[in-house]
């Protein structure tokens, strides 16, 4: 690995993190990294996606060295950032350095990991309706 | 240091159980060698009959592979007897003269066939029916003889009767009792259990006395005689008149034995601590378990104390039971049969083939017995093992759990009937074809199981007999039997109420404090745990205990409900439903300023905000400077009302005006579930009064409550509590009934579970008969509210981490 892959980027105080919690840290392109503090004050940074529908894992409730996804409570292991059993998937894991009570990220996998994973949508702007409708609605349907 | 060692001898369901629990809690903690009398490694013995009878190889129904044993370091002796156990030397001896060392020794020897002790036992073609070596004669006797007789007509019997007859064979079934299966089934559904049978082409000779089998010239059997002098042709005699445990090894070695190697709630032989048995061989409480069910509960148990972690007891199980055949449903449980002191709810269809008796005893279900449809015995069980009263469900209690209202599962009452790609969880989404793949590719037998893996039945329930089904007709046995204790989560061993119980009896104040009184085995809770002891904390210790927002699922940490793109939905409160051109403005402002993509009018008659970025919720609250609809939150949401008497022509009550005035009294109530109320200004309840927790409805003379409905999964039309004159005393009892809920419900159970449990008499005796005691409540209640925050505004004493709405910044 060459010299300008190591550096390390600033990110926040141990802290800033809530104790069981997280925060969330916004990169210059790709979704955002997630970062977890554990009761005895580890720090963890995970792609802020869970494996199996993309829920935000930043917001869900951390226990151990793991978090249950806010959406449908699979639970992923920090360390690793696989999925606890028998649910199978792994998210994106960062490094993640703790000095002085600074916490710190790599810039290298700021820059380049899963920077172009598609966001998940919902609402107007999201998934045409669902298989049900299979062709467009009559425009008095419609409101028009 | 040496490692201990652990010999189990009976290479069967029970003792391999056993060892996988063992090695799931306490990995290498032992050497294990493992004896089996057959020549196979542990297979699904239940699946038998499916493998007679065609519809499965025996390769299929293998559970463990001989890859399993060498993967997890266990030397495996195949084919090899156990013929001495030394207990001075602690060593076992086998036949061939293999001799194996222990610390701990496992026995799990199952069960012999029982042989009727006529003439002619010995001869060829009479076998037994129990392991892969009778399977296997009988399928080839199949295919060289023609006549069969099975003596006994229980469970195994039938099942041999069925397979031999779709292997060719004609085959009578002979049985001592007046009807088939006398001990699962009461005459009615034996009869019509016959009569499907005999359609089918099976002979019966009911109440028929063998008294000795007739061999031909070269020693086979050749037929079966009676004591009434009958004689019957017969190539093949299947034994099937019951089992008895193999316990000739373990008595042999001076262990003490009275039906079964008799042993402790631990699973210990009570001569010997080193020595434990599990399965069909052990007696616990002088009772030798036969099903599968159990034998795992006893497994389960046993490997905590072989891990050396000492928890855990054994107290017994109730059963139920099912027939392994194809296209016949049945199903029984307790004391089907019924006597003097019980009363029975019968519903009999012969011609349709449907039978139905329900068995009960002071006013509590102790029986049950199906035929035909048994869709629902896995909720009849459930009555019958939590022992719950069932007078306000006697009238439904025969039509089944889905006639009390569920949603989603399309009325479906056999799954064998299921297409594979039909639907069986409307929830999650598992057709059957996936819940019956997941079973046989994962080796999955409970129903736990099933749901951890496919999610099916694991969210709103209501499948959950059809799933049972799948579980029986692909795995075998009845795996649907749980404890009637369960525990809050894997952190405890505790149930819900014995832990709401302690944080009161102990005065816990906080979740630090629970864990260590309650010997909690995580250092801080787990995501199922924490929410719920936070609630009981609070709920116990109003301006006491402390609020911990971390043990707060996301919503009730950012006040705003989560939706499946990570952004939030807003919900501002408006009292009893009501709002005005102002905050209609304010509103429409807000939405054109975060261009917020959704606007959708709820069912509780508020405005719903769909889609706002989390960054972007402080504001929106503060511009919309409307209170929190805690819409989001374990809370009362909202109180619905009609127009009432203000306007409309019909009306009788000013149903807003009460509305308003509950809703102001109620709101900031966290509770051990969302609760919704409606107020309803006369009897045409235009506000839906009949399906809420607490449900009003205005009355030419007072207000009539109704308490416990619930739209949702589980539609329930709410119970009337009493009617009331002023507006002060629906206030008073609402607030009784909702402080009472709050004390005493389970973390996530709604009021219709919860009156369901602890009855609506309970909540009289308390709401109503006891007017000081409803007076009291309705103080608690208004003494744990007065104060409380709104989180949308007063940020630091709703202890809302504003950091969470920032994004942190990777600085350059």
């Amino acid at each position: 690995m060459s010299e300008q892959q190591q550096v390390w980027t600033r990110v926040c105080r141990v802290d800033e993190i809530p104790r069981l919690g997280a925060r969330r840290v916004q990169r210059a392109q790709g979704p955002q990294v997630a970062l977890f503090r554990t009761a005895d004050d580890a720090v963890y940074a995970l792609l802020d996606r869970c494996p199996h529908r993309a829920g935000p894992l930043s917001q869900g409730i951390v226990f151990g060295a793991a978090v249950a996804c806010p959406l449908h409570n699979w639970t992923i292991e920090l360390a690793s950032g696989c999925a606890r059993g028998p649910d199978e998937g792994t998210t994106p894991r960062f490094a993640v350095r703790v000095e002085g009570g600074e916490v710190a990220l790599l810039q290298s996998e700021l820059d380049t990991v899963a920077i172009d994973v598609e966001p998940v949508r919902a609402g107007p702007c999201g998934p045409a309706l669902g298989s049900t409708w299979s062709s467009p609605l009559p425009p008095s349907a419609r409101g028009e | 240091m040496k490692k201990s060692r652990l010999v189990l001898i009976g290479n069967g369901m029970a003792g391999v159980r056993t060892l996988e629990e063992l090695l799931k809690i306490a990995p290498g903690l032992y050497d294990i060698t493992v004896f089996g009398a057959e020549p196979h490694p542990n297979y699904n013995r239940i699946l038998l009959s499916p493998v007679l009878a065609g519809e499965q190889t025996i390769d299929e129904i293998v559970l463990n592979p001989l890859s399993w044993y060498a993967d997890n370091g266990i030397t495996l002796h195949l084919g090899k007897t156990v013929t001495e156990i030394d207990r001075r030397r602690r060593r076992v001896v086998a036949a061939d003269g293999t001799v194996a060392e222990y610390d701990r020794l496992l026995i799990a020897t199952g069960s012999n066939p029982f042989m009727l002790p006529v003439p002619g036992r010995e001869l060829e073609g009479v076998i037994a029916y129990r392991d892969i070596a009778d399977t296997e004669a009988m399928i080839d006797a199949a295919t060289r003889y023609r006549h069969a007789v099975i003596v006994g007509g229980g469970l195994l019997g039938l099942e041999a009767a069925n397979g031999l007859m779709l292997r060719g064979m004609q085959v009578s079934v002979v049985h001592l009792a007046g009807w088939l299966m006398e001990r699962q089934l009461d005459d009615q559904a034996g009869a019509l259990l016959r009569q499907s049978l005999e359609a089918r082409g099976l002979k019966f000779l009911l109440g028929a006395q063998t008294e000795a089998l007739i061999p031909d010239k070269d020693g086979r059997v050749m037929a079966v005689r009676f004591k009434d002098g009958r004689e019957i042709p017969a190539d093949l005699v299947v034994m099937a008149a019951g089992i008895r445990p193999n316990t000739a090894l373990a008595e042999s070695a001076g262990l003490l034995c009275e039906r079964g190697v008799k042993v402790s709630d631990t699973l210990q032989s009570v001569t010997d601590p080193r020595v434990y048995a599990v399965g069909e061989c052990a007696a616990h409480r002088g009772v030798a378990y036969g099903l599968v069910a159990p034998l795992f509960e006893q497994a389960k148990v046993c490997a905590t104390h072989l891990a050396q972690f000492g928890i855990g007891r054994y107290e017994g199980s109730q059963v139920s039971t099912k027939l392994k055949v194809t296209g016949i449903d049945l199903f029984s449980a307790g004391d089907f049969m019924g006597g003097e002191d019980t009363e029975e709810i019968v519903m009999s269809d012969p011609f349709g083939g449907v039978y139905k008796k329900l068995v009960i005893r002071d006013d509590r279900l102790v029986g049950a017995c199906l035929y035909g449809d048994t869709v629902d015995g896995g909720w009849y069980f459930k009555l019958l093992r939590e022992g719950r009263k069932i007078a306000d469900i006697r009238d439904k209690l025969m039509f089944g759990e889905s006639n009390i209202g569920d949603t989603g599962h399309q009325g479906q009452s056999r799954a064998a009937a299921m297409a594979d790609s039909d639907e069986v969880c409307g929830c999650n989404g598992v057709s059957k074809g996936a819940i019956c793949k997941a079973i046989k590719d994962k080796g999955l037998f409970t129903l736990e199981e099933v749901r951890r893996h496919t999610k099916a039945s694991a969210s709103c329930g209501s499948c959950t007999g059809l799933v049972e089904q799948l579980i029986m007709s692909t795995a075998g046995g009845d795996y649907s039997s749980a404890p009637r204790k369960k525990a809050l989560c894997g952190c405890t061993d505790l149930s819900h109420q014995e832990v709401r119980d302690a944080i009161f009896k102990e005065h816990l104040t906080s979740l630090p404090a629970v864990y260590a009184t309650l010997a909690w085995a995580s250092p801080d809770g787990c995501a199922t745990c924490r929410p719920a002891l936070n609630y009981y904390l609070l709920s116990s210790w109003p301006k006491e205990a402390q609020d911990d927002p971390q043990a707060r699922f996301i919503n009730e940490r950012s006040h705003a409900n989560i939706q499946k793109d990570g952004t939030y939905s807003v919900i501002p409160r408006m009292w009893g439903g009501e709002t005005n051109a102002s905050e209609l403005r304010r509103i429409a402002d807000v939405v054109d300023k975060y261009k917020i993509p959704t606007v959708k009018v709820t069912g509780g008659q508020r405005i719903d905000l769909l889609g706002v970025k989390k960054e972007d919720l402080p504001a929106v609250w503060a511009e919309i400077g409307m209170p929190s609809g805690h819409a989001y939150a374990k809370a009362l949401r909202t109180v619905k009302t009609c127009v009432g008497s203000e306007w409309c022509r019909m009306g009788t009550q000013d149903s807003t005006h009460m509305g308003k005035a509950l809703e102001r009294a109620l709101w900031r109530m966290y509770a051990p579930h969302k609760v919704k109320l409606a107020v309803s200004g006369c009897p045409r309840n235009c506000a839906e009064s009949g399906i809420k927790d607490v449900g009003i409805i205005g009355v030419d003379s007072g207000w009539e409550l109704y308490i416990a409905g619930n739209g949702g999964i589980k539609t329930e039309v709410a119970q009337f509590l009493c009617k009331v004159k002023t507006a002060d005393e629906v206030l008073e009892v609402s607030g009784a009934f909702l402080q009472l809920y709050r004390k005493e419900g389970w973390y996530l159970e709604r009021t219709c579970h919860y009156v369901g449990r602890v009855g609506m008499d309970h909540v009289k005796r308390r709401v109503l008969d006891d007017a000081e005691g409803r007076r009291a409540l309705w103080a608690e209640l208004q003494f744990a509210l007065d104060g409380e925050p709104d989180p949308w505004f007063d940020f630091d004493r709703a202890k809302v981490d504003l950091r969470q709405f920032n994004a942190l910044e990777a600085a350059r």
